[in-house]
């Protein structure tokens, strides 16, 4: 989820703020200030310092969100930062989610209104606290000029100004009128962290109450008057017609109201759910097949795996490596393999819309609002600012919902309609028309010196270019550096290494961004590889990896942290064993032991896992935990179950009796610590705990039972396998 | 005509007998908390009480119910149990996306309700039905283990 096109951009800004800023003082800027337009004076009466900050007469504080929530609590965490400096208190404000405006609410790193990438927290921990401070030095200036005293003797808490020397108070509803007809301070002095009485608390959150009594409104809810709702079905094979469906038999059906197709799709429209899902059944499309009904497993593999052999873009070129590897005397040369997967987010796609001759609204839950009204731009020819992206809560969202085309699809079925009308997918077309991660296919190859440290190391990746879709001058030059994100940079000292990295599309399947990303893919095999490499040179992986860490403190840190915490080295029943895993990614470190016992039937048990975590300074330490406890189960799901599979041309898979989710007596306990450096830069989190699910649990089972697993999902690889 | 009792409201409804009271409650009584997941009883986001059994409603044709008493997660927090499991549920911050927690707060109040102390093996038959692609599973225990101690 993060784009390519932006890391330069995410580097140069921190490395800025690294010169000019130190995070342990009040930081001074003059000049712009990222994402903060100027004061909009409003007759009303309304204070909008900026385009995060709404406060009216009557006292009310409203926060708008320019990232989507969808579980990992940003929601909450923004608004801490917003709050700290603009000191009210988190039961004081309304948050509300921000419109589709690339003028107030660009990413400035990311570069366009978009949540993903593990980077919101990082992108929001300068600016929204300017935010908050901007708002806050207009108060204070507006009490002073009413009481006429000088700024200085004013001090603001929980909502109000305060005259320090005569206890006054004003609150911020009394200044909100005048505090409109102040300058936008050029000069923002944030507050010292020690002062911090937000930052590194872990207050209540503040979207789960209505979502723990059915009041939350998730996309899926959205209610409007005279709305219809539709089921949609696409071609089951990608650029399949459809050819023929029964109309008379859908219309037969009580409660359908219309039938609406495109050349590919077909959506049946009821008054209510039931009427849509039983007329599409009886609608009965049929499809021609298109270009890709020979397309199956074995046809990509056979594509993927004749890929690997050309030589690839070079990421990484240090040394000879071919010479080096010839040098040494033990190596180990591998393939491994990772499948293609679906989101299977528990919400399934859906889209409400009411497109009328002169504008639009749409309901929807978006990690790219801006993406979603240009879709529905396009669909309908309307201009963009005719069309209001009312963005909900979403029902999880692990990169899925950065992609818009779900939106066209439903705008261009729903113009055709002139009532409001909520379309959605079933959960068997959220799973078969998902927009799927890539199957990657890794060759790599390592040696070991006289030392039993590694002297060489060539890895070559071979699969899909999400980049090339989703962001295509993001590319490098034609290299997706998502593809070898978390395999350039190890976090070990290797004299010699190459990397490379070949564009292989898959045949009649569409790729995104899946969580954990470059790293999900990459870490799996390295610290696979690590691990085999290890046991190679007769040595604990531990150790292995502790004697290579010399320009990884932090890595070496977290690295001891969990190991310590899951008393690593300590004797295990028979049939268990533990593994381990280090990476860094999203500017966070992280290491993990995982627990697992495999019985003499190959049943694998997850017994415990304990992370590690350096993410620097922490806004919101129980989320940091709860995204690693959730981001750990998400990974190993895919580990141990899931691949999306293809036969002529269709996606086998279809609900969760055959795209299996993990259940709460199948996960492990996990316990996370912090060890943060607070001198760091500040880390990404959300997809953390992913990356080092599949390289823990293959080490793992490496340990209780000497197999080593290459392909993922691991229980059909272990099937056939006696213990 | 169609009358059943929902959260203590009678309601008459004009709908085919085999609708699935999920469509029912979603669509046209507009209570939105039950959720859709999968619509073949494998996820549990459709979680509602019939009576007080923790049942499927995406599964459930309306015909079936008859005057048996239906309670939704809009309503469980006037039951002892569910006030209780949706405090410990904000406290342990079990809750991530959301869109899974009213079924798993559903099962886990029928669970407390009937079980004042379960056992991990208790808590594992009584939950595993309800998936959460979140994985919030860790806290889902903790937090059903709080609530049966200061029951
Ligand atoms: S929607 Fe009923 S069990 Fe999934
Ligand atoms: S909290 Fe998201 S599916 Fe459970």
């Amino acid at each position: 989820m993060r784009k390519p096109r932006d890391i330069g951009a995410i580097l140069n800004r921190r490395a800025f703020f690294r010169g000019t800023l130190a995070f342990g003082g009040g930081m001074l800027l003059s000049g712009m200030i990222p994402g903060l337009p100027g004061a909009q004076a409003d007759t009303k009466g309304v204070f909008i310092p900026n385009a995060f900050i709404r406060i009216d007469r009557s006292g009310g504080i409203t926060l708008i969100m320019r990232h989507a929530e969808m579980g990992q609590g940003i929601y909450t965490g923004i608004a801490m930062l917003i709050a700290e400096e603009l000191e009210v208190d988190l039961e004081q404000v309304t948050l509300e989610a921000a419109p589709a405006d690339p003028s107030r609410y660009t990413d400035s790193a990311a570069g366009e209104e978009v949540t993903g990438g593990s980077a919101s927290t990082r992108d929001s921990w300068l600016p929204l606290r300017q935010a908050g401070a901007a708002a806050r030095i207009m108060l204070v200036a507006a009490a002073a000029s009413r009481w006429n005293v000088p700024p200085e003797s004013c001090a603001a808490q929980h909502g109000q100004i305060i005259h320090v020397p005569t206890g006054r108070t004003l609150s911020y509803g009394d200044l909100a009128e005048e505090a409109a007809l102040q300058k936008v301070p050029e000069k923002i002095i944030l507050k010292d962290p020690s002062t911090f009485r937000l930052i590194g608390t872990s207050p209540q959150r503040l979207d789960t109450k209505p979502k723990s009594n059915g009041t939350a409104i998730f996309g899926m809810d959205v209610r409007v008057p005279g709305m219809k709702i539709g089921r949609i079905m696409a071609s089951p094979i990608q650029r399949g017609r459809l050819i023929s469906y029964d109309s008379v038999a859908a219309r037969a059906i009580p409660g359908v109201v219309d039938i609406i197709t495109l050349q590919d799709v077909i959506a049946v429209i009821g008054d209510h759910s039931w009427a849509a899902i039983k007329g599409l059944e009886a609608a009965n499309p049929q499809w021609d097949s298109g270009p890709h009904a020979a397309v199956s497993t074995k046809t990509l593999m056979d594509d993927l795996r004749r890929a690997s052999d050309r030589t690839g873009l070079v990421a990484k070129n240090t040394g000879d490596v071919d010479a080096a590897l010839a040098a040494c005397s033990h190596r180990i040369d591998a393939v491994y393999e990772l499948p293609f997967l679906a989101h299977a987010a528990l919400e399934p796609i859906n889209t409400t819309l009411h497109i009328r001759p002169n504008g639009a609204d749409v309901w929807v839950g978006t990690q790219v609002p801006v993406r979603a009204r240009q879709e529905v731009a396009n669909a309908t020819g309307l201009p963009p600012e005719k069309i209001a992206i009312h963005n909900h809560v979403i029902g999880g969202g692990f990169g899925r919902r950065l992609d818009s085309g779900s939106i066209g699809q439903a705008a261009r079925l729903a113009k055709q309609m002139p009532y409001p009308v909520k379309l959605f997918w079933t959960r068997e077309e959220d799973i078969q028309q998902d927009q799927f991660r890539p199957f990657y296919y890794d060759r790599i190859s390592a040696g070991l010196n006289k030392q039993g440290r590694i002297a060489a190391w060539k890895h070559r990746t071979t699969g899909s270019y999400v980049t090339a879709r989703w962001a295509p001058e993001g590319l490098q030059n034609g290299l997706d550096t998502d593809t070898v994100d978390g395999a350039v940079e190890t976090p070990y000292d290797i004299p010699v290494q190459r990397n490379e990295s070949v564009q292989c599309e898959p045949e009649g399947l569409t790729t995104l961004w899946w969580r954990g990303v470059g790293p999900t893919h990459n870490v799996f095999v390295v610290e696979s590889m690590m691990d085999e490499l290890a046991h190679l040179a007769e040595n604990d992986p531990l150790d292995f990896r502790r004697s290579m860490l010399g320009h990884s403190p932090r890595g070496l840190k977290v690295l001891n942290e969990a190991a310590r915490k899951s008393g690593w080295g300590t004797p295990l029943p028979s049939g268990h064993g533990r593994g381990i895993a280090l990476h860094y990614s999203f500017q966070t470190w992280a290491a993990t032991v995982l627990e697992v016992q495999v019985t003499d039937d190959n049943a694998i048990r997850l017994v415990r896992a304990d992370t590690a975590v350096d993410c620097g300074p922490v806004v919101f330490p129980d989320a940091v935990r709860a995204q690693i406890q959730g981001g750990l189960i998400f990974g190993l799901t895919m580990a141990l179950y899931n691949e999306i599979t293809v036969t002529n041309g269709r996606v086998d898979q279809s609900n969760f009796h055959d795209y299996r989710m993990m259940r709460i007596n199948e996960a492990p306990d996990i316990r996370v610590h912090l060890v943060p450096d607070l001198s760091a830069d500040i880390g990404g989190i959300g997809e953390v705990g992913t990356v080092a699910a599949a390289p823990a649990l293959a080490n793992a089972i490496f340990a209780a039972t000497g197999h080593r697993l290459r392909k993922i999902p691991f229980l059909s690889q272990m099937a056939g396998k006696s213990a | 005509m169609i009358t059943i009792r929902i959260n203590n409201e009678s309601h008459q409804l004009d709908v085919t007998d085999d609708m699935p009271l999920l469509w029912v409650l979603r669509d046209i009584l507009g209570l939105t908390g039950t959720k859709y997941g999968c619509g073949v009883a494998q996820c549990g986001a459709c979680t509602i009480h019939i009576d007080g059994i923790p049942t499927r409603a995406c599964q459930l044709p309306v015909s079936l119910i008859g005057d048996r008493h239906i309670t939704t997660i809009e309503a469980i927090g006037n039951t002892r149990e569910g006030a209780r499991i949706q405090a410990v549920w904000l406290q342990n911050q079990v809750i991530q996306c959301g869109y899974c927690q009213s079924g798993q707060i559903m099962a886990a109040t029928a669970l407390l309700r009937d079980n004042p102390n379960p056992t991990d093996d208790d808590i594992d038959d009584a939950m595993s039905g309800n998936i959460c692609r979140c994985g919030t599973y860790v806290r889902i225990r903790e937090a059903i283990h709080q609530a049966a101690n200061n029951a």
